[in-house]
Order: structure tokens, then sequence, then C-alpha cells
């Protein structure tokens, strides 16, 4: 309780109290205790058993099916002593914060529970005949739980946390009632078995098999997901092995390609897309020799037909892994130039695929704010003004603006300036060859100024 | 031998499997036209459903595939007692001719878009189900049956019990078939294999089995609204389960393709990596590795050699095998190093790292902190760099030999025997 304003103290007293004279009511009112134990130990088991997850998508606990089920079993007053059985859920929370879960769900169920006997839902039996008339009240009850549950998180998150009541209910509610109706659904499939078919509670463990058996294989599906990234990250990094002054440079080509992508306006999925095609759109650099790619000369037009290759290469390396794509089309493309005079196909215009031209506009970004052998690392500002300068005919001017105006809300972390450093550090890893550093290192092919400058002269 | 013959030879449990589900279906589909079947609008409703299950069918993780539509609403067809007040009559012949024609038809839309039908999968569904109502049609009989009894006192309670017992065994059957036949197809021992097939079956066919029994107990008071009703949490589990596929499926196909690496910079040769995955997966298998243990095998094995991006001059021909022992092993662990980088693949590193010891030194005894995965590479990888993707019988049976000259220092004599098998096998060589 220590460090809660005192209004938000207050309101978690009353609420407690509320719950505490509700349950004193209530065991003056008739229901099969034996029942509300069971309901109540396996609704705060299964909300041990399977944490909060914290991420965008709001979380509902597999108890509340059961809390649903539970006042058309027993009626409000033993739905109120299932709810209050919260306390008894061994989440890592402090003593305060578990009498609060309970004594709210208490309210939430005792509420609900209410509403389902106003609107005639029959208690404590269900046949054939009461369908589909008992829809009506359950409808009832999952909206009044929903909104006594709302208000109840609404008062004690703005108190304690002084967060905008208004941002708590757009944030939370709205976007969990599709769930408890969902949920209330399975609510009701539990009772119909419960009480309707008499099987008692092992209608719970059947109807909640398929649910938690899902919420199980889509654990397993994020971890999985987790790792597949882990995994491309660290593969990507171990051919960047091979050029140590483009370390990193994938993943940075990737973040800015997000950014423009999300600019303009790409929906999520193909944003990931996106993602994936910026981190994988140089692993056809691993196809052209070594030499050709740290080469500070002019290269020869063969030589320069090598280099010119690696989309291609990335490509046929890639072309395997279905989910890509769209991404192929970013990766092969990435060199294209709006005037036509890129490679490998020479497209021009619309013709290149979106894409390709968010990441063209990334991977020179990243190219001129990082340290060349050459030449030092550009700012930021300085690169945006070359960047400006090739709009248009190196690089989609939609593109260009739209990293230009994403980079003006978003501070951008360039590459390591103290890379000789850093270099320095990692010689014994599985880098450990590094033949070059010392040596001068070739022009970038991903350079503007550079690829320009070739062009001009070999044309 | 004609290869036909010698296809049936090799796979004799698959087709025991066929045989007995074709006998099973031809006999109940008789009997089911001589005396037709008493209540053809429930035998529709579930075989509309069975029917809809196989054509969402999937595939899952460690290429099963699975119908849980089907499978349940065809476990729920063996075991439904009363709709609403109603007893049914179906018999067990009933249950399997319905079953297996609604497979079919359900299967049809795969065919029809050149997919396999998967007969061995279908067959199983049909077994499964006859097992189902093997246990439970006499039992209930029409409602007179000691079942039916218990059923009409309202000891429902009862009655769910016997039914959960019931689809537990019918998934137990189940498995075991299955087992049988993956043995057969990779020419794996049965007891790891029917280990994998249970473990595969306890997360999606516990939510089968619960929804076969919420449908056949519901049926009394939503009557066959039922069906539809708790097929929807079910699908919901199905989508789980094929984004995890997916993700899996991702996975290995990026790894397929990152590990080819070496090849386009030039270090191995075009498809060693794949090569070498396929053989020590054919190893893997007949050794009886575990599902796991297979996908971190394969893993390992197409990234073997992942440390020679490190060297500064690519080994010629990329041939590990020709190198000395102490490059090879700096070559592993660099490699080891590299994939330890991802932080999840701690044990595919491990396998990778051990890859370059040999199997025993002189006077000591078998190394067995050797992971089993990293003496197959081993095998594996040298033989392919014997071989590459020559077709002469007179390289394999040399790089054979070359591997069998050495199994008392370097490889494990196991593994060597296994090779030569996968290796008869999968090309024909006649040997």
């Amino acid at each position: 309780m220590k460090g809660l304003p005192l209004a938000a103290r207050a309101f978690v007293g009353a609420v407690v109290l509320a719950a505490c004279v509700v349950l004193v009511l209530g065991v003056r009112h008739p229901f099969n205790v034996g029942w509300m134990l069971v309901l109540a130990l396996m609704s705060a088991a299964l909300e041990s058993r399977m944490p909060i997850v914290t991420g965008s998508s709001v979380y509902l606990g597999m108890g509340i099916p059961i809390g649903l089920a539970s006042y058309i079993i027993l009626g409000p007053w033993g739905a109120a002593f299932v709810g209050a059985g919260a306390v008894l859920v061994m989440v890592d929370n402090t003593v305060v914060k578990r009498v609060y879960n309970g004594a709210q769900f208490a309210l939430c169920a005792f509420a609900a529970g209410w509403a389902y006997r106003y609107f005639g839902g029959p208690v404590g039996h269900l046949s054939a005949s009461d369908f589909p008339r008992v829809l009506f009240p359950v409808l009832v009850a999952v909206v009044v739980l929903c909104a006594v549950n709302g208000l109840l998180l609404t008062g004690v998150v703005a108190l304690a946390e002084k967060v905008p009541p208004r941002q708590v209910l757009a944030g939370t509610l709205l976007k969990s009632i599709p769930g408890y109706l969902g949920y209330g659904i399975f609510g009701l499939l539990m009772a119909v078995l419960w009480v309707g078919v008499d099987i008692g509670m092992l209608s719970a463990v059947l109807v909640l098999m398929p649910l938690a058996v899902a919420r199980w294989a889509f654990s397993q599906y994020s971890a999985e997901q987790q790792a597949y990234e882990a995994t491309i990250h660290a593969l990507v990094q171990a051919v960047e092995t091979k050029d140590h002054y483009t370390r990193g440079h994938s993943e940075r080509v990737s973040r800015a390609s997000v950014l423009i992508g999300r600019f303009v306006g790409m929906r999520e999925d193909r944003l990931n897309a996106l993602r994936y095609a910026g981190i994988l759109h140089d692993v056809g650099k691993l196809g052209v020799p070594t030499k050709l790619l740290q080469k500070t000369e002019r290269l020869s037009e063969e030589e320069f037909a090598a280099i010119k290759l690696h989309p291609v290469r990335g490509l046929e390396m890639l072309s395997d892994i279905e989910f890509l794509d769209e991404a192929f089309k970013g990766i092969l493309h990435h060199h294209e130039r709006l005037d036509g005079r890129g490679y490998p196909m020479g497209l021009a215009g619309s013709q290149i695929p979106e894409f390709a031209r968010a990441i063209a506009v990334a991977d020179a970004f990243d190219s001129m704010t990082s340290t060349r052998s050459y030449r030092g690392a550009r700012t930021v500002d300085e690169a945006i003004v070359e960047l400006i300068r090739c709009k248009g005919s190196q690089f989609d001017p939609r593109m260009v603006d739209a990293l230009v105006s994403s980079l003006a809300k978003e501070p951008w972390v360039a590459s390591g300036v103290d890379l000789v450093a850093e270099l320095g550090q990692s010689g014994t890893g599985p880098g450990g060859d590094l033949d070059g550093v010392d040596g001068p290192i070739g022009a970038d092919h991903d350079d503007p100024t550079f690829s320009l400058a070739f062009r001009d002269e070999a044309s | 031998m004609s290869s036909l013959a010698r296809r049936i030879d090799e796979r004799r449990g698959t087709m025991l499997l066929l045989g007995a589900a074709l006998v099973l279906v031809a006999v109940s589909v008789v009997l089911a036209l001589q005396q037709p079947i008493k209540q053809p609008s429930i035998a529709l409703a579930f075989g509309a459903f069975i029917a809809l299950g196989e054509a969402v069918r999937v595939t899952l993780a460690g290429d099963r595939e699975a119908a849980p539509l089907g499978a349940a609403a065809a476990l729920a067809y063996a075991l439904i007692g009363r709709l609403g007040t109603v007893p049914t009559t179906q018999t067990v012949w009933d249950v399997i001719a319905v079953t297996a024609v609604a497979s079919l038809l359900g299967a049809l839309p795969h065919v029809a878009a050149g997919r396999s039908p998967r007969l061995d999968v279908l067959a199983r569904r049909v077994l499964a189900a006859g097992v189902a109502a093997a246990l439970f049609r006499p039992l209930y009989d029409a409602g007179n049956g000691p079942l039916g009894r218990l059923e009409m006192a309202h000891r429902n309670g009862w009655l769910a019990w016997v039914m959960v017992v019931i689809a537990v065994l019918a998934g137990l059957c189940d498995a075991a078939v299955a087992a049988l036949v993956r043995a057969d197809r990779d020419r794996a021992p049965f007891m790891p294999s029917l280990r994998g097939e249970l473990r595969a079956l306890i997360g999606l066919g516990s939510a089968i089995g619960a929804t076969g029994v919420l449908i056949a107990l519901a049926a009394e008071v939503m009557m066959l609204w039922a069906i539809p009703v708790f097929v929807i949490p079910l699908m919901l589990t199905q989508f789980s389960f094929r984004r995890y596929a997916g993700i899996r499926s991702t996975y290995a196909q990026t790894i397929r393709s990152l590990s080819r690496v070496t090849e386009v910079g030039g270090y191995t040769e075009t498809g060693h990596s794949r090569r070498v995955s396929e053989l020590a997966l054919g190893v893997g298998r007949e050794l009886g590795l575990s599902d796991v243990e297979l996908v971190d095998l394969e893993y390992a094995a197409l990234m073997h050699d992942l440390g020679q991006l490190s060297l500064a001059e690519p080994i010629p021909g990329g041939a590990t095998v020709m190198t000395r022992p102490d490059e090879q092993r700096r070559i592993a662990e660099m490699g080891a190093e590299v994939i330890r980088q991802t932080g999840v693949l701690d044990r595919v590193a491990v396998i990778v790292e051990r890859q370059a010891d040999p199997y025993r030194r002189p006077h000591e005894t078998v190394d067995d902190t050797i992971p089993l995965a990293s003496r197959i590479i081993k095998a594996a990888n040298a033989y392919d760099d014997l071989v590459g993707d020559s077709r002469e019988t007179g390289r394999h049976l040399d790089a054979l030999e070359r591997l069998r000259l050495s199994m008392a220092y370097d490889y494990d004599p196991k593994v060597v025997a296994s090779l030569a098998h996968v290796v008869e096998r999968t090309s024909r060589l006649g040997l």
C-alpha cells in the first residue's frame, strides 16, 4: 500500500469493503459449496499456470470462462465466491494486489450473475428447451461483467498510476470486449455440460482443453518466432564478418527500411516482410570475391559485372524461403535506379518494386552514415542532403521524403564511430582473420556518391 | 525384383495398414448397402464435418498430417449416445463406412490440387474411429446396453468418463499405427517412433479427443448444433498449430538457404551441406533419434561448414576431410561460435563443435561425451567430401571402404554401418 496516493488507497479500500459485504450476505444464500470450491480452485490454478503475457494485445486469463460459467451453475452469490478465489492466484503480486484482484473479480461476477438472473436466466439447470432464450441473459451478463470490470480497473489504474481514465478505457476495455464475448460462450457451453448434461467438473476440463492446447501451441509459436529472429540476425552478422566495415549494416538498413515503409503506410505484414528483406538484402555479396568488394581503384567492366550480380546471387540463395515472397523483389532490385541506370535489370520508375525503392534509400543512407576506410562517417544531415540531391534520378522522392520525415521524429543511431576499437576487441572471435582492416578497404558499392561517380565515368 | 514389388516389400507395415483398412471399409460398405443406415440425417451431418475436416487438414511440424476436425467428428459419431431424447442406432460398420466415405470425399480437393490424398492417414482415421466405435457401440446398443442404461439412469458423469477412456484408447491405437508407418518409412526402430508419435499426440490429440467427447455429450441438450459449436474452439487450436508448423518450416528453409553461404562464397562444393544433412538425417532416423534431436541434427549438418567462412583462403574443394585434424577442429570451433551467437541454438553449436573429434583416441576408451549427432555428421561429411555429387558406384564403394578402414579411431562403427544402409537404399547402387 505504501507509495499509493491517498485517493487510490481509498478506492481500493472501498472495493474490498463492498466485496466483503457481498460475500457476507452471500453466506445466507444456498448454493452448491463443493462446486463453488472446485470452480474457484480451478480458476485460480489456471490463472496461475498461465500468467499474463504483456504486449500490444490484450490478455484474457484462462480463468475467465470459468467465472462466466459459475453464475449459471451457482447463481450470483456463488459466483461472487468463485471470483473472490482470485486472491489465491499465484502470480508474483503483493498481498494488497491479490486482495484487490479478488475483490474486483467477486464484484464483477456478482454483478454479472445478478444481471443474468434478472433477465430470466435459469440457475443450476439448463435443458434443450432453454435454447435459444438463454443467450440473451448470457449476453447481458457478459456486457455487465465487462462494464464493471472496466470501471473498477479504470478507477484503480487512473488513481494509482495517474493515467488518464480515457486512455485506460480505450486501451484495454474496448479491445477486450470480443474476447469476453467469446469466453461468455465458452462459459455457457461449460455450464450446459455441467448442469445440463450433468457431468460436473469434467465439463470444465473438456471445454478448456482445446483452448489450453491452442494457447500452448501459440506460446510455442512465439518462442520459435523469437528463436528464428535471433538466428537470422546472428547468421547475417556472420556473413558480415567477411567485410568488417559493413558490420551491422543489414540490421540498420532493415530498421531504416521499416521507418520508410511505415511512413508510406504499408500494412503490418508487409512491414514485416520488408524488415526481413532489409536484413537479407546483401547476403548475395558472399558470392562476390572479397577483394572486389574491398578494391579502391576503379573497377573494370568485368569486375563491376561481378559486383552487379550480388542481388541475383542473394535471390538464388534465398529462393527456397517461401514466406519471403514480396521480399524477394526487394532483395533482387535494391540497386535499381529510378532513371533506369541501376542493376541487375535496369528497371525504371514505377517498374521498380516498392520494397526495392525503400531498401535502396535505406541502404544508401546507412552506407553514407557509416565509416569507410576511404572516408569517415558522414553526419545524418549531410547524408540527407545527398539523398535529396539524388531524388528523382536515383531514388524515389516519396521514399526519400518518408525517411527524412521519419528521422525528424526519431533520432537515428548510426553505426559505431569507434569501429576500429571494436574490431580490435573482436579480433579473437569468429572473424579472427582481420585481413584487410589495416590496409585500404575499397569503396562501398552502396554509397551513392561512389556508384554515381563510377557510372558517370563508365557510361 | 520389379520396382513395385520392391516398394511393397520395403513398406510392409504400411501395406498391412492399407490392406486392413480396405477390408474393413469394403465389409462395412457392403453391409451398409444391404441394410441402410437408420438415421441418415445424423450420418449425413457427421459425414459432412468429417469431409470438411479432411478438406482443411494441416501438415504439422515433423511432417505429420492431421485433420483435427475430421478426427473429432468421426470420434463423436462413434461415441454419440442420445440426440435430444432419441437414442442413436448406428452400428460399428456404419461408423466405419461413414468415416471412410466422408474422408475420401474430403480428400478429393487435395487430389484435384495435385497433392497426395495420403491414404495412410485416411486409413488411420478409419481405424481409430473403428476402434472407438467397436468399444462403445456394442456396450451402448441403441440405448439398451449397459452404457445405454447408465445414460437412462442419468449417470452421465460415468458415461462421460467411459467416453474419455475410449477416446484415449483410440488415440493410443492411432499413435501405434502411425509409429508403425513412420518406422517403416524411415527404417527407424519402432519404440523411438512410438515415443515421437505419443509426444505429438499429447497436444493436438487431447484437444481432438476432448472435442469428440464434448460433441457426443452435448448433443443431448444442443442436438446437432453441438458439432459446429464445439468445432470452433478446435479450429482455433488447429490454427495455432498451423502457425507453429509454419514458423518451423520457415526456420528450416532459412537455415537451409543461409547454410549455402559457404557454397556461394566458394568455400564448399555446391549442394554439399544439403547432401550431408539428408544423409545425416537418414542415419539419424535409422538410429532412432527423436524429433527434437533430428531437428538439431539437420541444422548442425546444414551449418557444419560455417566455420570455413572465417578462413582467409578456401580449402581446395572445401573438403575438410583432407585437412589436418587441428585445422578441422578450428573450423568446427569457429562454426560453433557463430551458431552460439544466435543464443537459441546451443545444442546445435555443441554438435558442430564436436564434429571434428575422433570417435576414439589411441590407448583410450570410446569418448562417449561426443553427441551421436556429431559422430553422424563426421561420417556423413567425410563420405560426401569423398564422393561429391558423383553417381559412380566405384567412388561410393571407395568412400565407404575408407570410412570402414577408419572405424577404429575416427568413425563410430554403428554410424558407418547405418550410413552404408542409407546410401544403399537411397542411391539404389545395389551394393
